[in-house]
């Protein structure tokens, strides 16, 4: 549905200049929900742009729904982009409209006639549980109704492909939440195509199939959120378990560090009570964390193993063959 | 001048006369020339950068020149345009000439205050240029716009008393000709005082008007909840 190919993009000419893509390629299947994560500057937003021009790359190929967008005339890129909606975390609606207005402005671009304007502003406000604000300005809403009036205005051409540059960053938790609850329902009964970036864990686990990871310009993973997540190693693990402090603060006498990284399958077992059992070993829980990707499981701990050495030794070699340690702390 | 009144009335009639036809040719010009200088900057709309520095260089030379030397230097246009250069009505070309650069900035300002992310998502959404300045960019800058206007009027007033001074009429000429020249002090008082009034009622109309397109503050209390 979405198909970046060689995407290259540099901004600005001569001594200044800045790549803020190199290469990059990416497909997103219909129906798809894929996530791009990286840190500020990573050129997550470049790239989102130009998967509807508004950022020109210069180099590589976007198709979106079989349209090679580069070939496009001014006027046919107009047409295509009406069917790819997009979302901002800023919102962007405009302040003079009422939410109705906001809503219909799409929708005059299509040329609708007014009848047919009313009934599908009026259908899409219901949808988004905003039918109540009609004919209030964007100022009088919360940041989360803003965003669900975001949601209706995008949605309003009946795109199959919807864009969204950090579109729950400016948003509390708990409205975060439900903005998520309200994409995930769009996207599902509309089998909509979703190409998303931002930097919560929390859209990656309650949204995402994919996700990319762009790091300086370049994507330096891709996959299945469930599989990258299996992998210790993987970049978007990292994103997801930020390091576990460097911190030496001194241990009990004899204790020896481990770092465990639970895959689904560990995080379902007994482990720490199997260590104790079958070596003999204490284990000391330290930090870390375990979270809930849809219906997996995945952690990172940092655990203190005391015992004799010949039992901590054996306990680390049963870790090391479960694929559970990740690393082992250097001290202890 | 025994009828300070009446001749107060007139004065007063001949300067909203100029000032509001001006003011009118003003804004028909202006508009478009603001317009002009936002879309076809660099990354506008529609950018044609020659075009751009071209008007900018043309505003920023009429704004350079001092009004009563413009007055004086456009006297063959005047004549042209009005077929005399004493009256009113003649007066209103320099002014209509002095103001229309300032108009343009004053609404290239106004239209550069759109948020551009705003102006994005009208792209985003397929629209094209020319909806986007009169759907977007026009209605979105519209306080803004209203409370220039009122601006560029308010100087259009004070310029019309000094193209008044020089033969025009209107309160300018009449303060001059018989505050100044016979020392009719009460005849100037009179003069300031009605500025003064129509001062102060174009600024207060302009506030008025331009807070009530302005949608930007929450009229009423935010609801509770967050969703
Ligand atoms: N219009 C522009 N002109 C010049 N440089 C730009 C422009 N837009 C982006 N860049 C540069 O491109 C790089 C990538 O920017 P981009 O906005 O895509 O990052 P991002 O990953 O979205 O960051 P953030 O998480 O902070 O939004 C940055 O180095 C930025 O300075
Ligand atoms: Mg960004």
């Amino acid at each position: 549905m979405i198909e970046l190919r060689g995407v290259g993009k540099v901004f600005g000419q001569g001594a200044r200049q800045v790549t803020a893509l190199h290469d990059v390629s990416l497909h997103v299947p219909p129906g798809e929900v894929f996530g791009v994560l990286g840190r500020s500057g990573a050129g997550k937003s470049t790239l989102l742009r130009c998967a509807n021009l508004l950022e020109r790359p210069t180099r590589g190929e976007v198709r979106v729904a079989g349209q090679d967008l580069l070939s496009l005339s001014p006027r046919e890129l107009r047409q295509a982009r009406q069917g790819i909606g997009m979302i901002f975390q800023h919102f962007n609606l405009f302040a003079s409209r009422t939410v109705e207005g906001n809503v219909a402005y799409p929708l005059e671009v299509m040329g609708l006639p007014r009848e047919a304007i009313r009934t599908r502003v009026a259908e899409l406000l219901s949808r988004v549980g905003l039918s109540d604000k009609a004919r209030a300005y964007p100022a009088q809403l919360s940041g989360g109704q803003k965003q669900r009036v975001g949601i209706a205005r995008a949605l309003a051409p009946r795109p199959r492909v919807l864009l969204s540059d950090e579109a729950t960053s400016a948003l509390d938790p708990e409205t975060t939440r439900s903005v998520l609850g309200l994409l995930k329902d769009l996207q599902q009964q509309l089998g909509l195509t979703l190409l998303l970036i931002t930097h919560q864990l929390e859209v990656v686990k309650a949204l995402c199939g994919s996700v990319a990871v762009l790091e300086g310009g370049r994507l330096v993973e891709q996959g299945r959120v469930q599989e990258l997540l299996a992998r210790p190693e993987s970049r978007l693990r990292a994103l997801c378990f930020p390091p576990l402090s460097e911190q030496q603060e001194p241990g009990s006498a004899g204790g020896q560090r481990v770092e465990l990284s639970l895959t689904d399958a560990h995080a379902r077992s007994p482990l720490i009570s199997t260590l104790a059992r079958r070596f003999d070993v204490d284990v000391l829980l330290l930090e870390g964390a375990v979270e809930r990707v849809g219906e997996a499981r995945v952690g990172r701990l940092l655990v203190e193993l005391h015992g004799s050495p010949g039992a901590v030794a054996e306990a680390r070699t049963f870790l090391r063959e479960q694929g559970l340690s990740a690393g082992e702390a250097s001290h202890g | 001048m025994g009828d300070l009144p009446r001749a107060l009335g007139v004065a007063t009639l001949e300067t909203l006369y100029m000032t509001s036809v001006a003011s009118v040719l003003v804004a028909l010009a202006g508009l478009p020339l603001g317009v002009l200088l936002v879309v076809t900057d660099r990354g506008g709309l529609w950018p044609v950068p020659a075009l751009n520095r071209t008007l900018g260089t043309l505003v920023n030379v009429g704004r350079s020149i001092p009004f009563i030397i413009l007055m004086v230097a456009i006297v063959p246009l005047t004549r042209l345009v009005v077929g005399t250069t004493i009256g009113t009505t003649a007066a209103i070309v320099p002014l209509v000439v002095a103001a229309i650069p300032f108009m343009g900035r004053v609404v290239e300002q106004a239209l550069r205050e759109v948020d551009a992310g705003r102006v994005e998502a009208a792209v985003a959404m397929g629209s094209t240029p020319l909806r986007i300045i009169l759907r977007v960019l026009l209605p979105e800058s519209l306080p803004s716009l209203v409370r220039g206007a009122a601006l560029v009027v308010i100087s259009l007033l004070g310029y019309s008393a000094m193209a008044g001074a020089v033969g025009g009429g209107g309160l300018g000429d009449l303060a001059v000709k018989y505050g100044y020249m016979r020392f009719r002090v009460d005849v100037m008082w009179g003069c300031l005082a009605v500025l003064l009034v129509l001062v102060q009622l174009l600024q207060w109309l302009g506030e008025r008007l331009a807070s009530r397109f302005d949608h930007t503050r929450s009229t009423s209390s935010p609801s509770p909840d967050h969703t």
